[in-house]
């Protein structure tokens, strides 16, 4: 595997081999010593073309984890208005020395054309492409939704799994309803139907514009964050209506069945598809979210990468 | 057979056993601009054309060419389109109105028609803008383009629609009194703010906004309406879908003046492309599905569709060059136009060579009225002429293509079907592929 693109170009037993060494380097890690030597002298580049620092900290985080050498390009905005292009960029931070590059941007694909045209050598992790896909981050929620159930789960068939929210603009539904179909799971997307895309029927999803119909059923409630913009949009009346139709308040939230998790991609907006009772609840574990995401990354970079054995990285600590 | 034996043999070419689109086989002699002779075993001490086993054809005309002069001569001039052109078997192209300045004024469009004469290669006739500057709001000078040196015929906001009914009712209406025709480029614009392809399963799957069917089919069931309700002469532009197919049909069923065009590459491509997300596939509109293709198909073959036109766009490199969202749309279409006609139309057994003369030729010269092109093979007759060979396979490559932009979609595609010599005005301005030298450039 030289690039992570898309959750759809890796098999399921590559995915489930991320979440294996994430784990690994969970027990690698635990100790007082966080840092592993294996990527050292190797160098990082995040490219990110969009603001997200919690993306952009935790790829930072993994990275210097694995001793990798890290630099940050920031460019608000889409290329064009910022009068360079992303090729020219991109060529900019191979000529540096890029081993791999994590990049964010408004604009599906642009993660493929990196790897894909000829621009550049390195490495490439799509750290979320516009409306496209966000792999990284289905990897993280697979593996926090593993250690809930399973920690060594390789079949998630037993799941019931209800993505809630804005389906029509997430790249985090896109990688989320891939991976976790690929890993066996029954997804089921719930939005109101401006918010779902037309030709989600290929998706093999079943959806409902109704969250309350099937809420008692769902081991795993993933909400998404929604764009405020939408509204002008005339995607949905306004905050209120969305709330009452698609949002998890106290009332939802008693109707979970028990052991069932609430996940959220962050940030979230509070009081709008998710109420602060439930995001702090004790079924909440957007937390545990943030930390999985620094293991997977870290695991996704090493496997991009190729570091040595990881016994053998944990011999030399 | 007969001779007009008063042209003058200095400009002679003979085309020797030339096969025609109804199976025919004949000699042909050219003297100055026209057929002179129609014969056998003719001879000539000019230039003399062995034509065995080659098409002899009514030069193509196009109906829809982007030329990117003035403004863009980066990317096309009338020059470099005109020798894309003839490489094509065109003689004739219809230049569109969206260029910098715009075409909307007799200014703009007599210098585009006088570049197209110094270039001397193919006819060039200009596209007069609808609205002022192409926004939409207020009425071109029609009147002034039509009475011009260029007597434009065919008017077009082209890359944008004309959405505004009262303005395209105006519109339909002022052309009537000089008998020109309104071709509209159908997307009704909110339905498609920001869109980047066709909507459906793949746009869903990329993440790219979808550019839905109903946008296109919407305008023109309203443009046909109108058109109907004023008496005049509506043309659709680069017709995509198949729900447009059924519009179209129904509405020629009830006797309504509409003609209809459809590119190449919509009878070729489909949506899958845009997985690679390479936007050598961005096209407005864009390539639609699988059914659709189908149903572009069926439609030019039994008439329901008139012609095909290019849509030639051609962009510079850097604007391909790049993420999808932030390319250019448009592909260039002038040289691939009838190995792809061929190959999905002709060669499938869909249409006969004399329907295929009807889509590239007879068709859009009626269309746009130009007098002089599409004429049926026969004496007296203007000499524009394409000569083919319809089982020549060739490999498209960019890097031979005499556009200035090399943004193609075929590179690497087989095709079958290739353009040998093209005839201008009796003049042999491709022979043997490439472009003879001989015009006024």
């Amino acid at each position: 595997m030289k690039h992570l693109l898309s959750i759809h170009d890796i098999s399921a037993d590559q995915a489930l081999d991320i979440l294996d060494t994430a784990a690994q380097l969970e027990t690698l890690t635990a100790g007082a010593v966080k840092k592993l030597p294996t990527l050292r002298g190797r160098t990082v580049v995040n490219l990110f073309f969009e603001d997200s620092t919690r993306t952009r900290l935790s790829f930072e985080s993994a990275a210097k984890r694995l001793s990798a050498d890290v630099t940050n390009f920031t460019a608000k905005g889409s290329s064009v208005s910022k009068g360079e292009s992303l090729k020219d960029t991109a060529q900019t931070l191979q000529a540096m020395g890029a081993d791999a590059i994590v990049i964010r941007h408004p604009a599906s694909g642009a993660a493929n054309r990196l790897a894909e045209s000829g621009w550049v050598g390195a490495s490439i992790i799509n750290a979320g492409d516009g409306t496209h896909e966000h792999p990284t981050q289905a990897l993280l929620d697979a593996f926090t939704i593993r250690k809930h159930f399973g920690p060594s789960m390789r079949d998630f068939s037993t799941l019931n799994i209800a993505i809630v929210g804005d389906i029509l603009h997430s790249r985090v539904a896109r990688s989320n309803i891939a991976l976790l179909q690929k890993l066996g799971a029954r997804v089921t997307v719930i939005a109101p139907p401006t918010l779902i895309p037309v030709g989600i029927e290929s998706w093999g999803a079943p959806f409902s514009y109704d969250f309350d119909e099937e809420l008692d059923q769902f081991d795993v409630v993933m909400m998404l964050r929604v764009q405020l913009e939408r509204m002008n949009e005339s995607f949905f009346p306004n905050g209120r209506e969305y709330s009452r139709g698609y949002g998890l308040d106290e009332a939802r939230l008693a109707r979970l069945k028990p052991g069932a998790i609430v996940m959220h991609p962050g940030p979230m907006n509070r009081g709008l598809e998710i109420s602060a009772a439930s995001a702090d609840s004790i079924r909440s574990v957007v937390v545990e979210q943030v930390s999985n995401g620094v293991l997977v990354r870290m695991a996704v970079l090493y496997q991009l990468l190729g570091g040595p054995d990881l016994q053998g990285a944990g011999g030399a600590l | 057979m007969s001779t007009i034996s008063s042209v003058s043999k200095v400009n002679e070419v003979l085309l020797k056993s030339a096969l025609l689109a109804d199976g025919s086989v004949v000699d042909i002699r050219i003297s100055g601009e026209k057929i002179s002779e129609i014969g056998t075993d003719l001879t000539s001490e000019g230039i003399s054309l062995d034509c065995t086993g080659l098409r002899v054809l009514p030069g193509f005309v196009d109906l829809h060419t982007h030329l990117r002069e003035p403004g863009k001569e980066n990317a096309e001039t009338v020059l470099s389109g005109s020798q894309a052109a003839v490489r094509g078997g065109y003689t004739a192209l219809s230049a569109m109105a969206n260029t910098h300045p715009v075409a909307d004024s007799a200014g703009v469009v007599e210098q585009v028609w006088r570049l197209g004469k110094s270039a001397g290669l193919c006819d060039v006739y200009p596209i007069g803008a609808v609205s002022e500057g192409l926004e939409g709001k207020k009425l071109a000078e029609i009147g002034a383009m039509a009475n011009s040196a260029a007597r434009v015929r065919v008017f077009s906001d082209d890359g944008k629609c004309v959405d505004d009914p009262l303005l395209m009712r105006r519109a339909l209406e002022y052309v009537k009194s000089f008998d020109g025709v309104i071709a509209q480029h159908a997307q009704e614009p909110r339905l498609t703010v920001n869109a980047q392809m066709n909507e459906g399963l793949v746009a869903a799957e990329l993440g790219l906004a979808g550019w839905p069917a109903v946008a296109e089919e919407a305008i023109i069931a309203r443009d046909i309406l109108l058109a109907h309700a004023v008496k005049s002469r509506l043309h659709i532009c680069h017709l995509s879908t198949k729900g447009s197919v059924e519009i179209i049909r129904w509405a020629k069923g009830q006797g309504m003046a509409v003609t209809a065009e459809v590119t190449p590459h919509h009878l070729l491509l489909t949506d899958e492309s845009a997985r690679s997300y390479d936007p050598i596939y961005k096209v407005n509109p864009p390539l639609r599905t699988q059914s659709d293709v189908q149903a572009l198909r069926e439609a030019l073959a039994d008439g329901t569709i008139d012609i095909v036109a290019t849509d030639h766009a051609p962009h510079p490199h850097e604007d391909k060059d790049c993420e999808w969202a932030s390319a250019a749309f448009g592909m260039v279409g002038l040289e691939t136009a009838f190995a792809i006609v061929h190959s999905t139309m002709v060669a499938t057994g869909l249409m006969d060579w004399k329907r295929l003369v009807e889509v590239m030729s007879s068709k859009p010269a009626s269309i746009g009225g130009y007098d002089e092109q599409g004429q049926a093979l026969a004496l007296g007759s203007v000499a524009n002429l394409a000569i083919i060979d319809p089982s020549r396979e060739w490999v498209v490559n960019r890097d031979e293509l005499s556009s200035k932009s090399k943004n193609t979609p075929f590179h690497g595609h087989t095709l079958t079907g290739a353009v040998i010599h093209t005839i201008y005005r009796g003049k042999l301005v491709v022979r043997d592929q490439q472009l003879t030298g001989v015009g006024n450039v």
